[in-house]
């Protein structure tokens, strides 16, 4: 058997052991979106991810809160891009401890861009933060994990397929009712369905059917967990290319240097 | 340094002589350098510089990352996501350690089972070898203490199920676990302790490195004929080998450059897809995660940990003649380790005088067999234990034992092997001589 047989079985060992260590999850239908974020290409929209900020403030905010994230950072370019001043007036919403001189425990007062986002509300409800990459509902067919590379983690997929998988069923079980929801591992999920569509109006004319605000949110959440996504690519195509070109360079310099030796094994054999 | 004749450094200007006589770091660094190597080494001796560079990255970036990371559970998950996103270049540092690990296990992976193939093992470089697995073990527990740190649910969990592997040891178990968690359970003092023995254990890696390439420099490489370099004259030396620099360091660095731009692209586009996202969710000792499943480089030997229950056969006879002693976890904690163990006697258990399994027809079947079983055992740990998957990590981790125990001490008496050539610059020439340039066979 030949080396490069070796090498290759090697490598579809890492991708089988990798994908296997990913498939193990609930029987929950995650559908495939394509968001603009996916692949090395891809990169979040703006508007998108103002209009789901919207969803996110007006509605998921009530219990939901994103601690990880700095408000500042809804004006990073590869993000919302907000202006400053916007970022400034969109945080004096919230609420942030007073660690001034002479405050007092528990003292509150204005946020500011540098505060964080607050906790959620509601102590059952869990931080959305990095939701979006705490899921992994979309493997791809087969559940091979490698799809990765141009669907994403799926977790985007996950946050919207439980927005929309609602069926109107509920049960109460030990007095706390459940709500059936087909993404939803098990099935039935302690959250009311937070959208109904057309829950908040947008600022651009955007049409706000259930379907685009869940999208919107999930792009949203998306930039949450992975707020340096764009330039992470970014870095990635500067290092492949640089890389590859240090390759051809090394290989051309490799054949150089190997020459006259390869030529002697040529002269010697001749003679012989 | 080396026992093949070459050049020695010779100092030439005054400063060099000078120092020379005081400290002769200019001639190691020079021997060390030019060292005399096999000329006919194929593209599976390059992971050697592959790791080495693993091992610096690793460093460094390491050290940047503990310049950001507050060990504490009320504050490690925070810190790596204000590493995440307000450090600057932090989410590319992070990923690079993070992948680094994988790029590292991949690497020894690979380095390990060239020496297995070609008998890289064999006298005299068996203390090459023991310090090699000891580098491993090492890297091993370097690696899973790492994945403690950000303190997410697989960290916790994780440490939860690993620690008590050693809890499995009759009688003094429970003292040994509780010494290595500093506490009853996976705690601050444990996060703790493993942060310490991350940051120190790299730097016995880095050590064992200088002393493994230190032992190699002394006997030689090996190379793929398992042929060794002629010592009788420099002349005759010199027919066989190279100086590593400039032949070898440039063509190391081209595939170095390769494999880092796979890298890259990985930590460009899938940064995660090496990861679990439960590892995203805040370590919380009141959960636990539906399915707890180890880096996919420990998943072979988490099989083979599994793999021995309560319901086999030999687990119940040693179970029996022990009085009890070794119950089945016992069993699969010793199964782990004495794969590994198994794996560092090798030198002693390959019985054949031929070195390299090119020259070896029936030893290439089992090895490849064993590459196979490899991946099978990677593949079934990471899945349930449900049927099949519990007979299958069974048969996998039993044809591991094998190969090692029964199959290599056999081989070296049944089989025959192949002619091998009489000297590296025959097969050198046979590859890249006149004779060959119109039938490149490999």
């Amino acid at each position: 058997m030949s080396i490069k047989k070796l090498t290759l079985t090697a490598l579809t060992a890492l991708t089988l052991s990798v994908t296997s260590a990913v498939s193990s999850g609930g029987e929950s239908h995650i559908q495939d979106t394509d968001f603009s974020f996916e692949s090395p290409f891809g990169t979040y929209d703006e508007a998108q991810l103002q209009r789901g900020l919207q969803v996110y403030t007006e509605v998921c905010a009530s219990c939901h809160g994103l601690q990880y994230v700095p408000i500042r950072s809804l004006g990073d370019a590869g993000g919302p891009a907000m202006s400053a001043d916007a970022v400034r007036e969109y945080a004096t919403q919230f609420e942030a401890a007073d660690t001034s001189d002479g405050a007092e425990l528990g003292d509150t007062r204005e946020a500011v861009p540098t505060d964080h986002f607050p906790k959620s509300n509601d102590p059952k409800a869990p931080d959305l933060s990095l939701m979006a990459k705490s899921r992994a509902g979309y493997h791809g067919p087969y559940g091979l994990g490698l799809s990765q590379l141009v669907n994403g983690m799926g977790g985007p997929e996950y946050i919207l397929s439980i927005l929309n998988g609602y069926t109107g069923e509920e049960k109460e079980e030990a007095g706390t009712t459940f709500y059936e929801n087909t993404a939803f591992p098990g099935g039935w999920i302690a959250m009311p369905p937070p959208l109904y569509g057309e829950d908040v109006d947008y600022a651009d004319g955007h049409s706000n059917d259930l379907r685009q605000e869940a999208e919107d949110t999930a792009a949203f959440l998306m930039w949450a967990a992975e707020p340096k996504m764009m330039a992470r690519k970014r870095a990635g195509f500067i290092g492949v290319l640089m890389l590859t070109l240090l390759s051809v360079l090394l290989y051309a310099t490799t054949k150089k240097i190997w020459a006259p030796v390869k030529q002697r094994a040529k002269d010697e054999t001749e003679n012989s | 340094m080396s026992g093949i004749p070459h050049d020695h450094y010779e100092p030439k200007s005054g400063f060099e002589k000078w120092l020379h006589v005081r400290l002769p770091i200019v001639g190691l660094l020079y021997d060390t350098l030019m060292i005399p190597t096999p000329k006919n080494l194929n593209w599976m001796w390059i992971w050697g510089i592959v790791l080495a560079f693993c091992l610096v990255m690793q460093i460094v970036t390491g050290i940047v990352l503990a310049m950001h990371y507050t060990p504490h559970v009320d504050l490690a998950f925070s810190s790596i996501e204000h590493i995440m996103r307000n450090v600057f270049g932090g989410h590319m540092i992070r990923y690079m350690h993070a992948n680094g690990a994988a790029l590292f296990f991949f690497a020894v992976y690979m380095h390990i089972f060239r020496g297995l193939y070609y008998g890289s093992y064999k006298a005299p470089r068996e203390v090459t070898w023991i310090i090699g697995m000891l580098i491993y073990l090492a890297m091993m527990a370097t690696a899973f203490m790492g994945y403690v740190l950000p303190w997410g649910q697989m960290s916790f969990w994780g440490a939860t199920v690993i620690t008590g592997l050693f809890g499995a040891i009759p009688v003094v178990g429970e003292s040994i676990q509780g010494w290595l968690l500093g506490g009853p359970a996976v705690e601050n003092a444990t996060l703790n302790r493993f942060f310490s023995l991350h940051y120190l254990l790299p730097f016995v890696i880095a050590a064992l490195v200088a002393i493994h390439i230190w032992a190699f420099h002394t006997t030689g490489n090996s190379n793929p004929t398992g042929v060794e370099v002629r010592r009788g004259s420099k002349a005759e030396a010199e027919k066989d080998t190279l100086p590593f620099w400039p032949y070898f360091v440039i063509k190391d660095l081209f595939a170095l450059m390769v494999i880092l731009a796979v890298f890259f692209a990985v930590i460009g586009f899938m940064p995660n897809y090496l990861g679990h996202p439960d590892n995203y969710i805040e370590a919380n000792p009141l959960a636990t995660p539906a399915h707890i499943v180890p880096e996919w480089f420990f998943l072979p030997f988490y099989a083979i940990l599994r793999a021995f229950t309560a319901d086999v056969w030999a687990v119940q006879f040693v179970n029996w003649i022990t009085f009890g002693v070794v119950d089945a976890k016992f069993f699969g904690v010793l199964a782990m380790f004495g794969s590994i163990a198994v794996m560092a006697l090798v030198p002693w258990l390959d019985t054949s005088s031929v070195r390299s399994g090119r020259f070896r027809p029936m030893f290439k079947m089992f090895f490849t067999l064993l590459v196979i079983d490899f991946i099978v055992l990677m593949w079934v740990g990471a899945r349930d234990t449900e049927f099949p998957h519990d007979w299958i990590s069974l048969i996998a981790s039993v044809y591991w034992f094998a190969y090692f125990l029964i199959i290599l001490p056999l081989l070296g008496v049944i089989e025959k092997p192949d002619q091998t050539p009489a000297t590296i610059e025959d097969d050198f020439n046979a590859h890249y001589g006149h004779a060959s340039s119109d039938a490149d066979a490999k």
